[in-house]
């Protein structure tokens, strides 16, 4: 029943990154090559029609976590304090600035709320990855000084940085030099998946550029990958061992593969839908070939006093998952049944849709 | 730690009442909306449809207001409140992952629809996706009510040797004696708000002299369904409400009536009156005798414990703004029905658009339900305390155990200065709106 569960909200999570995700790719891509106007606004607009439904899956994944897993959320919230407290003030810097730069034509304002929405964006792309970066390696929980836990061994709390800056420390911060590395992957893999939603949704003026940017992008990240898995093993000389005694978790690394070679070809595919579903790919094998890597790990433990938090010892009751799975299977239905309504009914480009309350 | 709780305390409080301006509003709105679009169904009168989408405009708004604001509400269980959430979380994590299934991806995507999709639905199935979102704003009070009513009055649990509560039985959660009455109440409190912001709104067309047709129609809604909830909220939810806490809760009763100590035969109705903590009495009291004994057991000279008679460690922990919260929540309900009652007289009479002094007084009265609204939360929030899950969990044990208060005072100036901001550009966005009105532009 608990890994049902973690499928279950590791599929919600990667939904929120999917969606979402395009959303601050988006807003990247707008921040550094939207030039024109109308470039600005179509591109605005791609993400201000759906970013509130999008983040629903964020709503929804904590709700799950919560339910599901109450002593994991309740360890890795109070001790990703910060950051995570950052990352709502992004939600809602980004969202004003989706909200607010149509409501009055000037343009001093709208370009306050344009780099509201791509700097948030960017910021919030870099600090989920950032995040992903700190569960794959581990913190010091339990607050371990000199072998001795300075708090219930499920507890932490980490600073924004250690003085080093180095994921080897005893006491590692959120941003060191490996969580960086993933936080850049994750900026450029959004900015990969918000060109292509860009080029499936609107007719903006830059859309052949951006299939140039894309495939630029793309060998980079080629170069970012090889990087983080050396550095990730260099970090954690057992980080892939569980691809070895778990031999069908490959299949998440090569969902990643795919998309990234697919990405190759984004100039010659025939459909701009298959770019979308390529950059999909990409932002579905990274989050769950990380996950996959650390099963039934959810949090690892960085020192020798206290165990790496697992699925098993953060989970509800027995009762309490089964009696989720009930309503959980209705709400699913639910949910696929609107999401085909809404795909119905907001198919296809937007440039003339009418937007703006 | 003394300052670690307060902090976390005022850091909720303070994200809490922000964000409850929004929801209170949508609720109850999504009503009106739906019964705008009805009527447009049955009579076919193209001005009612306007104001429908007119105020799916405002509700689109505030949904906004409310997502961005409602994400740091669940976020802050974890954050600031992580050891409550390790061991409660079993049970009140049910009903809040069901607020997400089943309210907030309905609301959403028909929100979307309702706003975008009229001409490709058609008319009823455009009323169909209003009425989802009606559904889904609605649901998702009753699950956070489930969650708080959960709080208030414990049920269908176990608690293990580890401090842990696990859920024994989960239909109870919804079977709750607390939840009904609550959700009642708080849902009419909605309607109420609504009413008054149409109202409201309608008044300010009428005294501008501009979309008088639609100040007409908006005045009259506001002012029927304004009167209905009113009362409603009064009788039978709130006695209902305050019987069960004083069935649950006697030690917040007693705090929020102002009885420090106890009558023999019966307990008077404290009308005024300011408490003095150090002589343990009210200031320049107005009361009237044996009126809450009957109120609360239709029994005259039946006896209501008073604070005198519990352990300063059961009673609430700040009982003068208990005290305040509850009588201005009783005191500005008592004055809504009084304005809406006058105003329902004169629109019977056809005076009620020409009674420049009403529309007036109709007009700047929109804060108030607002007000009462929200010091009607912090009776039930105030009251519950020294506890989070009552007389089981207190304050002061549910906190993170790793946050220190330094971390979350540097949140709670971010939280003050955004939200100062957010209130802002919010007022500018609905103040734009209604001052364009509902009349369809020509383009």
């Amino acid at each position: 029943m608990e890994v049902f569960w973690y499928i279950i909200i590791a599929i919600v999570l990667a939904m929120f990154f999917i969606l979402d995700g395009y959303d601050f790719g988006t807003g990247i891509i707008h921040l550094f090559f939207a030039k024109k106007e109308e470039d600005k606004e179509v591109i605005a607009k791609s993400a201000g029609l759906f970013w509130d439904s999008n983040e629903v899956w964020l709503v929804a994944a904590g709700g799950m976590l919560f339910m599901a897993f109450p002593t994991f959320y309740a360890s890795v919230f109070s001790g990703f304090y910060l950051p995570l407290i950052i990352v709502l003030w992004l939600i809602i810097f980004r969202a004003i600035g989706l909200e607010f730069r149509g409501q009055f034509n000037y343009q001093m304002w709208k370009d306050i709320w344009d780099k509201s929405f791509g700097v948030a964006s960017l910021l919030l792309a870099l600090f989920f990855g950032i995040a992903l970066g700190n569960i794959v390696r581990g913190v010091n929980l339990g607050g371990v000084e000199n072998g001795v836990s300075t708090y219930e061994g499920h507890y932490f709390f980490l600073p924004l940085w250690d003085s080093t800056f180095s994921p080897l420390s005893k006491t590692p911060g959120i941003i060191d030099w490996f969580t960086i590395i993933i936080g850049i992957i994750s900026v450029v893999t959004l900015a990969i998946h918000g060109a292509n939603w860009i080029i499936l949704k609107t007719n903006s003026s830059i859309n052949n550029k951006l299939k140039k940017i894309i495939f630029k992008l793309n060998i980079a990240l080629v170069i970012l990958t090889i990087f983080s898995v050396i550095v990730w093993l260099k970090v954690n000389p057992n980080a892939l061992d569980n691809f070895i005694t778990r031999p069908y978790l490959i299949l998440f690394p090569i969902i990643y593969l795919t998309g990234l070679v697919g990405l190759f070809f984004i100039k010659k595919l025939k459909k701009e839908s298959y770019g979308f579903t390529f950059s999909t790919l990409l932002v579905l094998g990274g989050i769950t070939s990380s996950l996959a890597s650390l099963f039934p790990v959810i949090l690892p433990s960085i020192n020798n006093v206290n165990e790496s938090l697992t699925i098993y010892n953060t989970s509800a009751s027995e009762y309490g998952l089964s009696v989720a799975l009930n309503w959980g299977i209705i709400g699913f239905i639910l949910l696929f049944v609107y999401m085909i309504i809404q795909k119905r009914l907001m198919g296809g480009k937007i440039d003339k849709m009418d937007y703006g309350h | 730690m003394e300052d670690m709780i307060f902090y976390d305390r005022l850091q909720f409080a303070f994200t809490i009442t922000f964000h409850y301006i929004f929801p209170q509003l949508t609720m109850g709105l999504s009503l009106l909306i739906v019964y705008f679009k009805w009527k447009y169904l049955r009579n076919n009168i193209e001005k009612y449809n306007n104001a429908a989408k007119f105020f799916m405009k405002i509700f689109a708004i505030n949904f906004t207001m409310g997502v961005v604001t409602g994400i740091p509400m669940e976020f802050q269980f974890g954050t600031n409140w992580a050891k409550f959430s390790e061991l409660t979380g079993g049970i009140i994590g049910q009903t809040l992952a069901m607020e997400g299934m089943f309210s907030f991806f309905l609301e959403s995507s028909f929100l979307a629809l309702f706003i975008f999709g009229e001409k490709l639905m058609g008319q009823k199935l455009h009323f169909l996706t209003g009425f989802l979102v009606f559904l889904g704003s609605w649901a998702s009070g009753w699950f956070i009510l489930a969650t708080n009513a959960w709080m208030q009055h414990p049920v269908g649990y176990e608690i293990l040797d580890n401090g842990k509560f696990v859920l024994q039985n989960f239909s109870a959660l919804f079977t709750n004696p607390w939840l009904l009455p609550a959700f009642l109440h708080n849902q009419l409190a909605s309607v109420v708000t609504s009413s008054f912001v149409v109202a409201s709104i309608g008044a300010f067309y009428i005294l501008r002299n501009k979309q008088t047709q639609y100040g007409q129609l908006f005045l009259k809604t506001g002012v029927v369904f304004g009167l209905v909830s009113s009362i409603l909220l009064a009788f039978p939810t709130g006695d209902w409400n305050a019987k069960n806490v004083a069935k649950y809760q006697p030690a917040s009763f007693a705090a929020m009536e102002g009885i420090f100590e106890t009558e023999e035969a019966g307990a008077e109705i404290v009308l005024i009156g300011q408490p003095n903590m150090v002589e343990k009495k009210l200031d320049n009291k107005i009361a009237v005798p044996n009126v809450l004994s009957f109120l609360t057991h239709q029994e005259w000279d039946k006896q209501i414990p008073g604070m005198d008679q519990f352990k300063e460690e059961e009673l609430p922990d700040n009982i003068p703004a208990l005290y305040y919260s509850y009588h201005i929540m009783v005191g500005l309900g008592t004055i809504f029905i009084g304005v809406m009652a006058l105003a329902l007289f004169l629109l019977w009479r056809k005076k009620l658009y020409t009674s420049k002094s009403l529309l007036w007084v109709i007009m700047f009265l929109v804060p108030f339900p607002y007000i009462a609204n929200i010091t009607g939360w912090y009776v039930a929030e105030l009251g519950r305390q020294p506890y989070l899950v009552y007389g089981l969990l207190r304050t002061s044990d549910g906190i993170s155990p790793t946050v220190s208060s330094g971390n979350t005072l540097f949140t709670l100036l971010g939280f003050v200065a955004l939200y100062m901001l957010l209130g802002l550009l919010f007022l500018v966005l609905v103040g734009k709106t209604i001052n364009q009105g509902p009349k369809p532009q020509t383009h």
